[in-house]
C-alpha cells in the first residue's frame, strides 16, 4: 500500500488543509485520480446523482453520504423520526411507550413540528389548541440562521395558508418549503441568556450503526438577555444563537466568542443543580443523538466510500429536558477565536484518523472499527456490532452502553434490552 | 494558668456580646418560647429540657456553627490596655505604610473627580433612577463612554509599596551573608518554612487523598472518590461549620461545593438577608458613585473577555455595585489595617465608601450560587474573611505582605539556581507570581482548579497556600524557566497557567 493519500477539497479552509498537509498527503484536483475528497455538500449531490454521478473505486474515500439530507434536512429528519416512532409502536416496543397525555415518554425529544404549505391544516388545529404558544419558521434548506422567524399569531403565515388551499397541482417548488416547530420559550438560561449546544458526532457506518461523539463539543450564547415578551420576538440576538448572527450584534466579544466549552457547563450544572440531573441530561443527550441516527438508518445509503462528521444542535429547557433541533452536514469550520480553532483543527484530525487508518491509501473495505488509541478526542457513542454481540458478553454490552451511551436505570431497563437486539 | 483562663473568658465574652446582636440570638429566644408549648418541657426541669430540645431540633448546631465561624474570625486578644489601633495591625511601621497608601489613592481619586468634574458621590435624578432599575439585570450592555477614566492603582504600583516597606528598628547590616535575603521584600516578617508547612497542611499529603487528582478517570473511583463523596453528604446531612470545614481540606466534590462553602462561612439564607440585599440595591439605584465608574470599567476589561466568566457579566455589576455600598462590612476594619475614607453626599447624611478597592474575585463564585442574594452573601463573607488580606498592608500570616515574603523564602530556600538565575536577567519571580496571588489565582487557572483551590482556602482559614501554589509553579516549570534570558519570556513561560492541575 505505498504511495502518499491524494487529497482534494472544496472547502478551502485552513483546519483542514493543515490537517493534510501534515500527514504528508499530497494535494490534486477533483479530475485527477484521488483518494480522499473532502465535499462541500453540493458536490456530494453531483457525484452520487443518477445522471451526472460516476462510481467511486475501493480506493475512495468522501466525507458525506449520498442521502444525508434524510437527517440533515429540517422536514426530512422530523419525518423519519416520526416514521421511526411509529414503527416502534406498531411493534409493541418499549422504547414507543407514551404517558397519559399520550407523549412519548422516551422518544420525545423533538419539538411538534409542521411541514408547510403541505400539513397547514394540522398546523392551525395544534396552533388553536394553544393560541398564546409561540411558534419558530424555518426554511428547510437554509443554514446559519437565515430566513428564521417566530410567530405568534396565525396572520403572520398567511401566505403559506393561501398555497395550501389553492389546487394542489400549484408546483410546491417555487414556494420554499418551511418547517413551523413549536418554539421553546423556555429554555435554561445561564447569567439570564439563552445558549444552545453544538456536539459533534461521526458516524462511520449506518448498518451497523457505529458513531463517536466528540468530547468538546461547545455551548453557543446569545449576547442580549432572553425575554419571551412578545415585543421582542423580532430580536433575532435574543433567540438565535447561531454564531454567524450573533457576531453582528453590538456586544459580540471577538476572544471568547460567546462559546462556553461543555465542560464548562457541566461544572457549572453540577455545582448549583447536583450530580444525579447533571448526569440525567447528558446520558438523555446522548440517548437522543443515537435515536436520531437510528431513525434514519433505514433509509441511508450505506454506502461503505463515505463517512460523515454532523454537528448537532440541541436546546436545554429550564427543566434540563434537551431537544434535538436540528443536524447539520456541514459544520461550520469557520474559527471565530483562537480557542475555537485549535478545537476545529483536533477535530479535524481526530475525525481523519478514524476515517482513514494510519494515513494510508485507504480500502474501503475494511471493518471500520479503528483501535481505541486513535479515537482521540472521540468517545465511542453506540456501536450496534458491539452492542448485538455475544449474548453471554453481558459485561462488555453493559460496558459499551455505559461508556457513552444511554444509560437505562429506571424503567428503562426492558428498553435497553430491546435496543441491544435491535438490528 | 491564669491567663489562659481569663483570655478564654474575655473571649467568651465577646463572642457572646457579638452574637447577642446576631439574629440567631433572636431566633433561639423565639424558639425557645415557641417551644413552651411542648409537652415534654416541665416548669421544673426548665433549663435541661430546653437545652435537650435544642439539641435534638438542630438549634444547638446552629449555635455551634456561628461560635464557631466567630473564632474563625476572630482576632486574638491582646493587652487590654491596648489601643484599638493595635488590634488592627500591631506593628506601627506596617500601619503607617497603610496610612500613606491610602493617602494616595484618595489623592488620586479625588484629582478623578475634579478633573472630569464628576462628585465622588452624588443622588441620582428619579428618571436615571428609574432607568437603572430597568437595566438592573442586563448593565453589561450599557456603554458609557469609560475612556477617561483611569484605574486607581496596578497591582504593580501596590507591589513597589510593599517592597519599599522597611523595618526602621531592623537593621540588615551591610555585609551579605548567606542568609541575606534576595528577593524584593525587605520585611523580617515571621514566614513558615517547610517543615511547619507541612505539620500544616498534613492533609495535603501525598498518602491522603484529594480530589482533583485522585478522582481522574484512571483511578477507579471506589479508591477515594465514592467514599469522599458520602462523607460530605453526612456532613452537610449534620450541618456542621467545623467538621466541613476539616473536610474540604481534601477538595469539595462538585455538586456539593456550593453548600458546604455556605456551611463553613456560615451563611443561610434568611428573608432578612434577601431584604438586605434588596436594600443594598436600592441604594445604588438612588446614588451613583465615582467607584461605580471604576468597577464597571475594571469588569468590562476583565471579565467580559474571560472564557469562562463572561456570561456572568451582568452579576459581577450588581454584586460589586452593592459591595461598594454595604456597611456592614465596615465591622471587618476593626481588624483590617486598612480604614474607610469618609464621604459625604451633597446635602445628605455620610456614606462611608471603599476607595481602597481592587475588585475582588467574584466571578468564579458565579459558578456556585446563581441566586443574586446569596452569591452576594458568600462574596462578602469571602471577602471580609479573606480576601481583604490581599489589598491592605499588614503583618497578618495571611496578608500579601506575608505571602510575598513566604513565596520568596520558599523559592530562594528550596529552588537557590532558579532563583538566582532570574534574579541576574532582571525577571525577579516576584513580579510574575505577585498578580496571581492578589487575584488569588482568579483568572489565571481553571475554574474547576480554582475551586479546589478556594476550597483549601476555606479549609485551612488561610491564604498561605497561594504563596505554596505560586512557588510550585515556579517548581514545575524551572526546566523552561532557567533557559530564559528576559522577564518578558520568564512572563510568556509562565503565561498559561490555564492547564495546570493544582496538586
Amino acid at each position: 500500500m505505498a504511495g502518499k493519500v491524494k487529497w482534494v477539497t472544496d472547502i478551502e479552509k485552513s483546519v483542514l488543509i493543515n490537517n493534510f498537509e501534515k500527514r504528508g498527503w499530497v494535494q490534486v484536483t477533483e479530475n485527477e485520480d484521488w483518494n480522499f475528497y473532502w465535499m462541500s455538500v453540493q458536490t456530494i449531490r453531483n457525484v452520487f446523482s443518477v445522471e451526472t454521478g460516476y462510481r467511486l473505486s475501493d480506493d475512495q474515500i468522501v466525507n458525506h453520504f449520498p442521502n444525508h439530507y434524510e437527517l440533515t434536512r429540517k422536514d426530512l429528519m422530523v419525518k423519519n423520526i416520526k416514521r421511526y416512532r411509529k414503527e416502534l409502536e406498531k411493534e409493541g416496543s418499549p422504547l414507543a411507550g407514551k404517558d397519559e397525555s399520550g407523549k412519548y415518554l422516551y422518544l420525545d425529544f423533538v419539538p411538534v413540528t409542521y411541514m408547510l404549505p403541505a400539513d397547514y391544516n394540522l398546523f392551525v388545529e395544534e396552533f388553536r389548541k394553544s393560541p398564546s404558544s409561540t411558534w419558530i419558521m424555518k426554511p428547510c434548506g437554509k443554514a446559519q440562521g437565515k430566513g428564521i422567524f417566530l410567530i405568534n399569531k396565525l396572520s403572520q403565515i398567511k401566505k403559506w395558508s393561501r398555497d395550501s388551499k389553492t389546487s394542489s397541482f400549484v408546483s410546491q417548488s417555487n414556494k420554499e418549503a418551511y418547517v413551523i416547530s413549536l418554539y421553546i420559550n423556555n429554555p435554561l438560561l445561564i447569567g439570564g441568556r439563552k445558549f444552545d449546544l453544538r456536539l459533534y458526532v461521526l458516524v462511520s457506518t449506518y448498518r451497523p450503526l457505529r458513531c463517536y461523539m466528540y468530547k468538546l463539543g461547545f455551548c453557543r450564547f446569545c449576547t442580549v438577555k432572553y425575554t419571551p415578551s412578545t415585543s421582542e420576538l423580532d430580536n433575532m440576538f435574543v433567540h438565535l444563537t447561531n454564531v454567524a448572527i450573533q457576531k453582528h450584534g453590538e456586544d459580540y466579544n471577538h476572544i471568547h466568542g460567546g462559546k462556553w466549552t461543555v465542560s464548562n457547563l457541566r461544572l457549572y450544572l453540577e455545582s448549583t443543580r447536583g450530580k444525579e440531573v447533571t448526569s440525567k441530561l447528558f446520558d438523555e443527550i446522548h440517548w437522543i443523538i443515537v435515536q436520531s441516527l437510528k431513525a434514519v438508518a433505514p433509509v441511508m445509503n450505506n454506502d461503505k466510500h463515505c463517512f460523515e462528521c454532523y454537528g448537532y444542535d440541541i436546546i436545554i429547557d429550564d427543566k434540563l429536558k434537551p431537544w434535538l433541533i436540528e443536524v447539520n452536514a456541514s459544520p461550520s469550520l469557520t474559527s471565530s477565536t483562537a480557542n475555537d480553532r485549535i478545537l476545529k483543527y483536533n477535530l479535524i484530525n481526530d475525525t481523519l484518523n478514524i476515517a482513514v487508518p494510519n494515513g494510508e491509501i485507504p480500502d474501503c473495505k475494511w471493518n471500520k472499527s479503528p483501535p481505541k488509541e486513535v479515537l482521540g478526542n472521540y468517545e465511542i457513542l453506540y456501536d450496534e456490532e458491539l452492542a448485538q454481540g455475544d449474548g453471554a458478553d453481558r459485561e462488555l454490552r453493559s460496558r459499551q452502553g455505559q461508556s457513552l451511551g444511554p444509560r437505562a436505570g429506571r424503567s428503562r431497563d426492558s428498553g435497553r434490552a430491546v435496543l441491544t437486539t435491535w438490528k | 494558668m491564669l491567663q489562659e483562663e481569663s483570655d478564654l473568658s474575655l473571649i467568651i465574652a465577646q463572642i457572646v456580646q457579638k452574637l447577642k446582636g446576631s439574629n440567631l440570638y433572636s431566633q433561639l429566644e423565639r424558639q425557645a418560647w415557641a417551644s413552651l408549648q411542648r409537652p415534654e418541657i416541665k416548669l421544673e426541669s426548665l433549663k435541661e429540657d430546653i437545652k435537650e430540645f435544642f439539641k435534638i431540633s438542630g438549634w444547638e448546631k446552629k449555635l455551634q456553627n456561628a461560635v464557631y465561624s466567630e473564632l474563625s474570625v476572630f482576632p486574638l486578644p491582646s493587652h487590654p490596655a491596648a489601643p484599638p489601633e493595635h488590634l488592627k495591625e500591631p506593628l506601627v511601621y506596617m500601619r503607617k505604610a497603610q496610612g500613606s497608601w491610602e493617602k494616595r489613592i484618595l489623592k488620586s481619586l479625588n484629582s478623578m473627580c475634579t478633573e472630569l468634574s464628576i462628585p465622588l458621590a452624588r443622588k441620582r435624578p428619579v428618571g436615571e433612577q428609574k432607568e437603572l432599575l430597568n437595566k438592573w439585570n442586563e448593565m453589561g450592555t450599557d456603554e458609557p463612554d469609560l475612556s477617561l477614566f483611569r484605574p486607581v492603582y496596578a497591582p504593580k504600583d501596590f507591589l513597589e509599596v510593599l517592597i519599599n516597606l522597611r523595618n526602621p528598628n531592623y537593621e540588615n547590616g551591610d555585609s551579605l551573608s548567606f542568609r541575606t535575603h534576595l528577593g524584593l521584600i525587605q520585611v523580617p516578617l515571621k514566614v513558615k518554612d517547610i517543615p511547619e508547612l507541612k505539620e500544616c497542611f498534613v492533609e495535603l499529603g501525598l498518602n491522603i487523598g484529594q480530589l482533583g487528582i485522585d478522582d481522574s478517570t484512571q483511578v477507579p473511583p471506589e479508591l477515594f472518590e465514592n467514599e469522599h463523596v458520602r462523607i460530605g453528604q453526612k456532613v452537610l446531612a449534620e450541618q456542621d461549620s467545623a467538621a466541613a470545614q476539616q473536610y474540604i481540606r481534601q477538595g469539595s466534590p462538585t455538586a456539593l461545593r456550593a453548600e458546604l462553602w455556605a456551611l463553613i462561612l456560615n451563611i443561610s439564607s434568611q428573608p432578612e438577608d434577601v431584604l438586605y440585599y434588596e436594600q443594598l440595591k436600592t441604594n445604588v439605584i438612588q446614588h451613583d458613585l465615582l467607584v461605580d465608574s471604576l468597577i464597571y470599567k475594571d469588569v468590562k476589561l476583565t471579565a467580559s473577555n474571560d472564557d469562562y466568566y463572561f456570561v456572568f457579566e451582568d452579576y459581577l455589576y450588581q454584586v460589586l455595585l452593592c459591595f461598594s455600598r454595604d456597611t456592614s462590612v465596615l465591622s471587618h476594619f476593626a481588624y483590617n489595617s486598612a480604614s474607610p475614607p469618609k464621604s459625604y453626599i451633597r446635602g445628605k447624611l455620610g456614606l462611608e465608601e471603599y476607595a481602597v478597592f481592587y475588585p475582588p474575585n467574584v466571578a468564579p463564585l458565579c459558578f456556585l450560587y446563581h441566586e443574586p442574594s446569596k452569591l452576594y452573601q458568600i462574596f462578602r463573607e469571602m471577602y471580609v474573611r479573606f480576601f481583604f488580606r490581599l489589598h491592605s498592608i499588614s503583618s497578618h500570616p495571611s496578608g500579601i505582605v506575608s505571602l510575598c515574603l513566604l513565596f520568596e523564602t520558599l523559592l530562594q530556600t528550596y529552588l537557590p539556581q532558579l532563583f538566582y538565575h532570574l534574579r541576574e536577567i532582571g525577571a525577579q519571580p516576584l513580579r510574575i507570581s505577585f498578580k496571581w496571588m492578589v487575584r488569588a489565582f482568579s483568572g489565571y487557572l481553571a475554574t474547576d482548579q480554582l475551586l479546589l483551590l478556594w476550597d483549601r482556602i476555606l479549609g485551612y482559614n488561610s491564604l498561605e497556600i497561594l504563596a505554596v501554589l505560586a512557588a510550585a509553579v515556579f517548581a514545575f516549570r524551572a526546566v523552561n524557566l532557567m533557559e530564559v534570558t528576559s522577564l518578558a519570556a520568564a512572563e510568556a513561560v509562565l503565561a498559561d497557567l490555564s492547564t495546570l492541575k493544582k496538586t
